[in-house]
């Protein structure tokens, strides 16, 4: 049988083929030649053979019939067989196939080998990809080779240990003894993998960070050599001495000295030096300074050094470079929650960020301008964000929309400014906006009381002009429903107040419900508030007229609502007056949920005993004010408050579910955490116990914790451990969340903290976005 | 990974394990997402929770995917270390030159890299390695005590 044809024949012999049915012609072929040449057990082409499957493997076929005689070039004395066989392990023979494990004698072998080059294979492949099974096995092995001075394999040994560990945190302990003298290498090879290895002991386990804290001045030293050394031509790149090794020692010196007062001291002027000494025109001292900069942010700088790293990151943002404009906003976002005003003094150039064409420096320059926002500088921020929102990609419309929101209602100067930011946020971008923002919008309108006027003039000029975008519709309609009164006898005091009739409005909200632009919540919307206006309008035999006709409509929920409707006019023709207006309020936030097949007569009769003992007010305050979903409290007050919050204290310690836990807020020394766990049987829950801690010197009492989540969602709050925060972090509140989340959809959830501080109520809301994705995917 | 122009892939090296079928479409959906960004964005893209930091030469696209806490700027450097291995290697290197000798691209990567990290800083080192190596390959390899029997044969 003549010989198989060379690898790179092979290759070129594919390239030819010039369609795809050609080429899956040739590699058929090919691979029945070599097939056939496996069964012959041929040793001397093995290698040959086995090097085409892979070029053939990285081109997208199937190549796991090759995997066996991978096992037989690695057993093989030749080197080159060797070489070929532990290639086609690391890709072939990953941990998830069967015989993986019979990789492991060989490598055993081969660690003890006399060629270094070989003991180099085996080391790599163990390195990448060895299994747990398996690194548990050649732990021992990797641990005797540690002591080795040969420096080409010391280094590969480090890295090796460092994946066993990653795959076996138990063994860690094993690799404490080799650690001594870890730092006092020459080697830069050696050095930067002795530095992942430390990095990586001290990352998963507190004693080691503990015990290894003692090397900082040692670190520190190796750095400032670095630095100060001159040219080393092995190391240098671009005028700097081995950056990769700075950067390592860097993370290193941030993990050594988070928290810890004394390290973080120590490494002070060191940081100081490099943040100051490196040269900037090239990425590579860039990349060095960035990560100077999350070290000191992380650590316990002095404020000084603080704003050094602020400002050299408000330098970034200056820079041509995308690239570094990137990153400088990432690492804004992460700081502005802890150093606001540093960061505030860089915040036109932020906003100018806005203007960039890159789509990723867009989002996060939008981000950080959200976190900016406060009380001073509403008015300018604001005018940029609506500028962004109108000229920016429909990707980021909605989180835009809901930003502005939110910001709105936190720092409005006023609240015509506040009506007018709405307006002008439903008219431009509308229809992106969330479903969740209507009812907010709502209540928000119908605390405004002296601005319903105006704003429901605003509203319906709106309207005339445009009905395609459904939240704006739907919040105009309501309106009209509401104030309908006001805006006919013209009374608008803000602006020039127009002339309409009954009639002209009636024609409006009818002209939504025949349109086929409206969807069937928004004519929803539209016949409830024709029906409302029966207590405010005069033409009431119009509005009887139109109710009856969407008493037989296709629309299931519109023929519900126009029968019951009727039905008030027929029969409760003399209570319509008294109780509509907070009645329809409820139907329209859907309330009862629960409620909904009932007949609204049955609903008006309960709510008759319901409505007068609550104000509307107090209504919206139940629902938390924000959206459409009930959150249904445990309101078990009389468990004692220590024992309930030290269990969920207990709970809330453990991350059961590997889920990392996260802060959701943090403003004015108050500061949330959240923790997750999974709940069992059902994987759709979620739990999230959240952990209130006060950093201020006084006690925060009465707090209250409340959240609401998007439709999808449904959310249960236990009872909380206790409403009081004590001050100085001596404590923390915790109390407990279940989320159902059937359709696995992203996590968001809007809080409101309400709490008294030195004397004051304190009231707060706030959004959180940044759930990490294992919790809701 | 290694992406030509055309999305043809060229060299892909996995550190954590996956099936088949996920590596199958991370690599779709990164090569997707890579090919179609505009000539002067950013190197950077988010992509469900990993970073991927991208850079091209000439006509073939080198892409690291790490995790988020990785300092993108040092792994553009990495990148440009690993192409200026291989131009060290194959003396001003092109497109062909990794996929006629696909195998030599692993190998020095994997005496650059290994487990995700780097293992050896210095350039001359890790050339030097490598050519030890392949002269032990031509040397016809055999372990110590091990006549050679034959003559070495090509692949």
């Amino acid at each position: 049988m003549p010989a198989p044809i060379r690898l790179r024949e092979l290759i070129r012999t594919i390239r030819t083929a010039r369609t795809q049915a050609e080429e899956r012609e040739m590699i058929q072929k090919e691979c029945a030649a070599i097939r056939s040449s496996f069964r012959e057990e041929d040793n001397t082409y093995r290698c040959r053979n086995v090097a085409k499957l892979l070029y053939m493997h990285m081109l997208g076929y199937p190549a796991h019939f090759g995997q066996l005689e991978c096992l037989k070039l690695i057993a093989s004395q030749k080197f080159t067989d060797k070489r070929i066989g532990y290639l086609g392990a690391m890709l072939l023979l990953d941990e998830r196939q069967d015989v993986h494990l019979l990789m492991t004698n060989c490598i055993k072998n081969d660690l003890n080998h006399s060629t270094q080059y070989v003991q180099g294979l085996a080391l790599c492949t163990l390195g990448c990809m060895g299994s747990s099974e398996m690194c548990r096995d050649l732990a021992g092995e990797v641990e005797k080779l540690l002591k080795t001075s040969n420096s080409y394999l010391r280094k590969k040994v480090t890295l090796c240990a460092v994946h066993v560990i990653r795959k076996v945190p138990e063994l860690m302990e094993m690799f404490l003894p080799a650690t001594k003298n870890l730092l006092s290498e020459k080697n830069h090879g050696v050095l930067h993998t002795s530095v992942v290895l430390l990095t990586e002991m001290c990352e998963r386990s507190p004693d080691m960070l503990a015990h290894f804290r003692k090397l900082v001045p040692q670190l520190v030293r190796i750095l400032k050599n670095l630095i100060m050394s001159g040219y080393s031509p092995e190391h240098d790149v671009s005028g700097i001495s081995d950056p990769f090794l700075q950067v390592r020692i860097l993370r290193l010196l941030r993990i050594l000295g988070k928290g810890d007062d004394d390290s973080s001291e120590a490494m002070n002027d060191i940081l100081a030096q490099v943040a100051t000494n490196t040269e900037t025109s090239k990425n590579v001292g860039n990349a060095i300074l960035y990560e100077t900069v999350l070290t000191i942010m992380d650590i316990k700088s002095e404020s000084g050094l603080r704003v050094l790293a602020i400002n050299i990151l408000g330098r970034f943002l200056l820079n041509n470079d995308k690239n570094i404009r990137y990153v400088a906003l990432t690492s804004l976002l992460k700081t502005v929650q802890t150093d606001h005003n540093a960061v505030q003094r860089h915040r036109s150039t932020i906003v100018d960020c806005l203007k960039d064409l890159d789509v990723s420096i867009k989002r996060r320059a939008m981000e950080l301008s959200f976190a900016l926002v406060n009380g001073n500088n509403i008015r300018g921020m604001m005018k940029e964000l609506l500028y962004f929102l109108d000229s920016c990609d429909p990707e980021f419309k909605a989180d835009c929309a809901s930003g502005v929101f939110l910001a709105a209602e936190k720092y409005a100067p006023s609240k015509r400014w506040h009506i007018d930011t709405i307006m002008r946020v439903l008219t431009t971008a509308g229809s992106y906006v969330r479903d969740d923002s209507v009812p907010n919008l709502i209540q928000l309108i119908t605390n405004s009381v002296e601005m319903h006027a105006y704003t429901v003039q605003r509203l319906y000029k709106a309207l005339l002009d445009d009905i395609s975008q459904q939240p704006l519709v739907q919040v105009a309609s309501w309106c009209i429903g509401e104030y309908g009164d006001l805006l006919v006898s013209g009374q608008c005091e803000e602006e020039e107040p127009i002339q309409v009739t009954e009639d002209e409005v009636l024609d409006v909200l009818e002209g939504l419900l025949v349109s086929n632009l409206s969807t069937p919540v928004t004519r929803g919307y539209a016949l409830t508030a024709i029906m409302k206006l029966s207590t405010r309008f005069t033409s009431v035999n119009r509005i009887k007229k139109v109710v009856s006709i969407y008493g037989s409509s296709i629309d299931v929920e519109l023929q519900q609502r126009a029968v019951e409707y009727n039905a008030l006019f027929k029969k409760y023709d003399h209570m319509r007056n008294g109780f509509h207006l907070s009645l329809l309020m409820i139907i329209n936030f859907r309330f009862f949920v629960v409620l909904s097949s009932f007949k609204m007569v049955q609903v008006c009769l309960s709510c008759l005993c319901v409505v007068p003992i609550l104000q509307a007010n107090d209504l919206l305050d139940l629902l938390g004010g924000n959206d459409v979903v009930p959150v249904i409290q445990n309101t078990v007050s009389t468990k004692p408050a220590s024992a309930g919050g030290e269990l969920l204290d207990l709970l809330g310690d453990l991350s059961l579910s590997g889920i990392p836990p996260m802060t959701a807020y943090n403003k004015n020394g108050l500061k949330i955490d959240f923790t997750f766990e999974r709940a069992n049987p059902n994987p759709n829950i979620a739990v999230i116990t959240i952990h209130a801690s006060n950093s201020t010197e006084a006690d925060m009492t009465d707090f209250v914790f409340q959240a609401a989540v998007p439709k999808t969602f449904q959310l249960q709050l236990l009872s909380p451990s206790s409403n009081v925060v004590p001050a100085l972090n001596q404590g923390t509140v915790t109390q407990v969340i279940r989320v159902l989340n059937p359709q696995k959809q992203q996590l968001r959830m809007r809080i409101k903290l309400t709490y008294t501080h030195k004397g004051s109520a304190v009231q707060d809301l706030a959004e959180v976005n940044n759930f990490p994705p294992q919790s809701w995917q | 990974m290694k992406v030509n122009r055309q999305g043809k892939l060229r060299l892909q090296k996995w550190f954590t394990s996956m099936s088949d079928r996920e590596k199958k479409k991370i690599i779709r959906d990164m090569t997707t997402m890579v090919l179609a960004r505009q000539a002067r964005s950013c190197n950077f893209l988010q992509w469900k929770d990993l970073k991927i930091i991208y850079k091209r030469y000439a006509s073939l696209y080198f892409c690291l995917a790490v995790e988020s806490q990785e300092n993108e700027l040092l792994a553009l450097e990495i990148i440009h270390r690993y192409v200026e291995l291989l131009d060290k290697y194959f003396g001003n290197v092109c497109e062909l030159d990794i996929i006629f000798n696909f195998e030599k691209a692993y190998f020095i990567l994997d005496e650059f890299l290994m487990g995700g990290e780097i293992q050896e800083t210095s350039k001359q080192i890790v050339n030097r390695s490598i050519e030890a190596s392949d002269m032990l390959q031509e040397l016809g390899g055999y372990a110590a005590g091990c006549p050679s029997l034959s003559p070495p044969r090509s692949l």
